[in-house]
C-alpha cells in the first residue's frame, strides 16, 4: 500500500516536475540566446510645421533608448533591451492618431513624445483606448492632464505653471535688481498660446506694481515687425515681453535692434526662439541678454552636460527637447523595471507611483498627480556670450542674471 | 494718439515693405496680362528662389545682391521650361487645366523643398542686415531701402523692355490679341514661355532683395503671394505701373492699419481695400476698362 502510494506520488511528481521545468526552462533557453526586446513607440512630428522640434525630440528619444540599453536594459525582465519604433506625426493630430493605432498594433509597451499640444492631446487620447501608457514630452496645454486619462503622464511643466512661475521669477529678478523696471509692453502672437499668455500677464503684473503700456498682437506668420518696433520705440517701456513663435520672435528682435529700440530687458515666456541655440548662433548680437522662462536641462547635472557634449560632438544642435525626451525614456525604463512587466496596467501603476531622480531636468524626484509631474518647473534662462544659461532659480543657475541692461 | 513723426515713419516703412509686394506682384500681373491665368505656383517658386539664395550664400558665401545676375537667368530658364514643356502641353488649351497644373507644380515644389530643407526657419546674417540710414528723426533699414530701389529699377526696366524691345512688343501683341499675333507670325508658345520666364525672373530679384531682412521656410511663398494677388487686383490685372503703385499703396495701408488697429487687425485693411476695389473699380486703378 505504502509502496504503491509512494510510486504514484513519485510518478506524479516527475510528471508535473518535468512539465514545470519545461515551462520554466523555455524562456531561460530563449534568454540565453537573445534577450527579449521591449518595443517603445516614439511619436514625433518630423515633417510639417513642427519638424524642427520633432527632430530634436527624436534625437533625445534615440539617445535615451541607447542609454537604457547601455545600462543593461531592463534587469527585471532579464536585461531586455528597448527597441525604438518610430512614428512621424507629420505635425497633424489626425495623423498622430493613425500612428498611435499603428504603434499599438505593433505591440509597443508605451509611447513617448508628441511635442505640440494638439498632437499630444489627440495621440494620448487614442492611446487611452488601449490603456497604452503615454508620456507627453513637451506639449504644455493644461488640457492634456485635465481629461482624466489614466494612461497619460506629463513629466514637464504645463502652461499655467510656466506662466505663474514666469511672473514670480520676473518679480523676483526685478526686486533683486532694485526694481528698475516699472513699465512693460507685451508683444504676442494672436493665437491661443500668445493671446492666453498676454492676457494672464496683463491681469497679474499690474497687481505687482507694473504698468502695462500696451499689448501688441501680431499674426503668424508676420511679414513685418517695423510697426511693432515703432510703437515700442514711442512707448519707451522698461521691459518687453514677447510671446511668439520662432520666426516672429527673430524678426521682432532683429527689427528692435535695427530700429535701435533699447529696453532694460527682454523677458520671454515659453518662447520659440529665446531658448533655441540656432537663434543664438545665427544672430548672436541680437539674441544676447534675452531672458526666457522655459524648459531647460539642469546645468548642474554632469549627465546633462555629458549628453549635451555628446549631441554637439555629433554635429547636432542642443535643445531642451533632447533633454526632455532622453529623460522620458529613462523614466519609462525605471517604471518598467519596477513593474517587472510590460503589462499596460502595471506600467501605468509604476509610472503613477514613480519617484524617479535620474533625469536631466531641474525638477527633483517625479511625483505624478493625475498624470502631471508636480515636481516639474521651468527655469529662467538668459543668452549670455553666445550660449543659453540658467540664471534662476539659484540652485540650478550656471550664470548670474545680466539685468537691468544699460539703455 | 501717435506723434506725427511716427505716423510718417510708418508710412515710409510701409512703402519699403510694399515695394517687395510690388515686385512679387509684377511677375504675377505680367503672366495674368498675357496668359490670362493666375499662376498658383508663384509663391512656391518664390520660396524656391529664396532657398537658392540661402544655399548660394551658405555654400559659396555669395552676397544676396551679387546673386541677382546669377539667379535671374536661372529662374528665367526654369520659368520658360515649365511653361513650354509642362503647363503648355498639359493644359490642352483650357484655362482651368492651367490652374490645376500650376497648383500641382506649387505642391510639388513646396514638398521638394520640405524634403530637402525640412520646415526649419532659416535666415542669413549679412554685414549690412542691421545697418540703417538715419534721415532726420527717421531710421530706415538699409537692406529694405535697397529693396525699394531694386523693385523700382526692376519695374522701370521691365516697362521699357515691354514698350521698346521686339520681344516686349510681341508680348503686348499676344496679350491684346492672340490669334492676330499668331497670324502676323509671332510664335505664341514662345511668347507665353518667355512671359512666364520673366515672371519667375522677377521672383529671383525679389528673393535676393528679401533675404537680407527676412527668413525663409518652404511655405514662405503664401505669406507674400496672397498680398501680391491683392496688389494685382488693386493695380489692375496686367498693368506694370499698377502693380508698382498697388504694392506701395497696400504696403502703406497695411502699415497704417497695423499701427492704429494693431498688427493682427491691421491685415483687415488690406482686404477691405481689396473688396472696395472690386466693388467700385473692378478693373483696378491702372487696369484697362474691361
Amino acid at each position: 500500500m505504502t509502496t504503491r502510494h509512494t510510486s504514484i506520488n513519485r510518478r506524479t511528481f516527475i510528471k508535473t516536475g518535468v512539465a514545470g521545468a519545461a515551462v520554466l526552462a523555455a524562456p531561460a533557453v530563449l534568454r540565453a540566446q537573445t534577450p527579449p526586446t521591449i518595443k517603445v513607440g516614439v511619436l514625433q512630428p518630423v515633417t510639417g510645421a513642427f519638424a524642427m522640434d520633432g527632430g530634436f525630440g527624436r534625437v533625445g528619444a534615440e539617445m535615451g533608448v541607447a542609454k537604457v540599453n547601455a545600462m543593461g536594459g531592463i534587469k527585471a525582465l532579464g536585461g531586455a533591451k528597448f527597441e525604438m519604433i518610430f512614428a512621424d506625426a507629420r505635425s497633424n493630430p489626425e495623423v498622430a492618431v493613425q500612428e498611435v493605432e499603428q504603434l499599438n498594433s505593433r505591440g509597443v509597451a508605451a509611447i513617448v513624445g508628441g511635442f505640440a499640444s494638439p498632437v499630444c492631446l489627440a495621440a494620448s487620447q487614442a492611446a487611452s483606448r488601449y490603456n497604452l501608457p503615454y508620456i507627453v514630452d513637451v506639449g504644455v496645454t493644461d488640457q492634456i492632464i485635465q481629461r482624466g486619462l489614466k494612461n497619460t503622464f506629463r513629466f514637464s511643466p504645463g502652461f499655467s505653471l510656466c506662466t505663474r512661475t514666469a511672473i514670480e521669477n520676473l518679480i523676483k529678478i526685478n526686486d533683486a535688481a532694485g526694481k528698475p523696471a516699472k513699465t512693460i509692453v507685451l508683444v504676442h502672437e494672436d493665437g491661443l498660446f500668445g493671446s492666453g499668455l498676454a492676457k494672464m500677464m496683463a491681469e497679474e503684473l499690474p497687481k505687482h506694481g507694473f504698468e502695462i503700456l500696451d499689448s501688441i498682437s501680431h499674426p503668424t506668420p508676420a511679414r513685418d515687425m517695423s510697426n511693432v518696433a515703432l510703437r515700442i520705440r514711442s512707448l519707451k517701456p522698461d521691459l518687453i515681453i514677447p510671446s511668439s513663435y520662432y520666426g516672429e520672435t527673430v524678426l521682432l528682435c532683429r527689427t528692435l535692434r535695427q530700429q535701435r529700440v533699447r529696453a532694460k530687458g527682454i523677458f520671454a515666456v515659453l518662447n520659440g526662439a529665446a531658448s533655441n541655440l540656432r537663434f543664438v548662433r545665427e544672430f548672436p548680437d541680437v539674441a544676447e541678454n534675452i531672458m526666457d522662462c522655459n524648459h531647460w536641462h539642469d546645468p548642474q547635472k554632469p549627465a546633462a552636460i555629458a549628453l549635451r557634449q555628446e549631441v554637439e560632438a555629433a554635429g547636432k544642435p542642443w535643445n531642451y527637447n533632447i533633454a526632455l525626451n532622453f529623460s522620458d525614456m529613462l523614466l519609462l525604463a525605471d517604471a518598467i523595471e519596477r513593474a517587472g512587466s510590460v503589462d499596460h496596467e502595471k506600467v501605468i501603476e509604476a509610472l503613477a507611483s514613480s519617484t524617479f531622480e535620474g533625469h536631466l531636468m531641474p525638477y527633483g524626484p517625479t511625483k505624478f498627480v493625475d498624470g502631471q509631474n508636480m515636481g516639474a518647473a521651468p527655469v529662467m534662462t538668459q543668452v549670455q556670450k553666445g550660449d543659453i544659461n540658467v540664471i534662476f532659480p539659484e540652485e540650478f543657475a550656471d550664470a548670474k542674471a545680466n539685468y537691468p541692461l544699460e539703455i | 494718439m501717435y506723434s506725427m513723426s511716427i505716423v510718417v515713419e510708418a508710412i515710409l516703412t510701409g512703402m519699403l515693405t510694399g515695394s517687395v509686394y510690388a515686385l512679387v506682384a509684377l511677375g504675377l500681373t505680367l503672366v495674368y496680362g498675357v496668359l490670362h491665368i493666375i499662376n498658383f505656383s508663384h509663391g512656391a517658386m518664390l520660396a524656391a528662389a529664396m532657398f537658392a539664395v540661402l544655399m548660394l550664400n551658405q555654400v559659396f558665401g555669395l552676397d544676396p545682391y551679387v546673386q541677382i545676375p546669377i539667379l535671374v537667368p536661372v529662374l528665367f530658364v526654369a520659368g520658360y521650361a515649365i511653361q513650354r514643356f509642362i503647363i503648355g502641353p498639359g493644359s490642352h488649351g483650357k484655362d482651368e487645366n492651367i490652374l490645376m497644373i500650376t497648383l500641382g507644380i506649387s505642391i510639388v515644389i513646396e514638398n521638394v523643398l520640405l524634403a530637402i530643407f525640412r520646415s526649419d526657419i532659416r535666415s542669413i546674417n549679412t554685414d549690412y542686415s542691421f545697418n540703417v540710414f538715419e534721415v532726420g528723426p527717421f531710421i530706415f533699414s538699409q537692406a529694405r531701402v535697397f529693396g525699394l530701389i531694386g523693385s523700382v529699377v526692376t519695374a522701370v526696366v521691365l516697362w521699357i523692355f515691354l514698350a521698346r524691345s521686339d520681344t516686349g512688343k510681341a508680348i503686348r501683341a499676344v496679350s491684346k490679341e492672340k490669334l492676330g499675333a499668331s497670324l502676323v507670325g509671332i510664335n505664341v508658345n514662345h511668347v507665353y514661355a518667355t512671359t512666364f520666364g520673366i515672371g519667375f525672373a522677377c521672383l529671383a530679384i525679389a528673393a535676393c532683395l528679401l533675404l537680407p531682412t527676412f527668413y525663409v521656410n518652404p511655405s514662405i511663398g503664401g505669406t507674400f503671394v496672397l498680398v501680391a494677388f491683392t496688389v494685382v487686383v488693386l493695380g489692375g490685372m496686367g498693368s506694370i505701373v499698377g502693380a508698382m503703385m498697388g504694392g506701395l499703396i497696400i504696403g502703406v495701408v497695411e502699415s497704417l492699419s497695423g499701427l492704429f488697429l494693431g498688427e493682427s487687425l491691421g491685415q483687415i485693411g488690406i482686404f477691405l481695400t481689396f473688396i472696395a476695389v472690386l466693388l467700385f473699380r473692378p478693373a483696378g486703378l491702372f487696369g484697362a476698362k474691361a
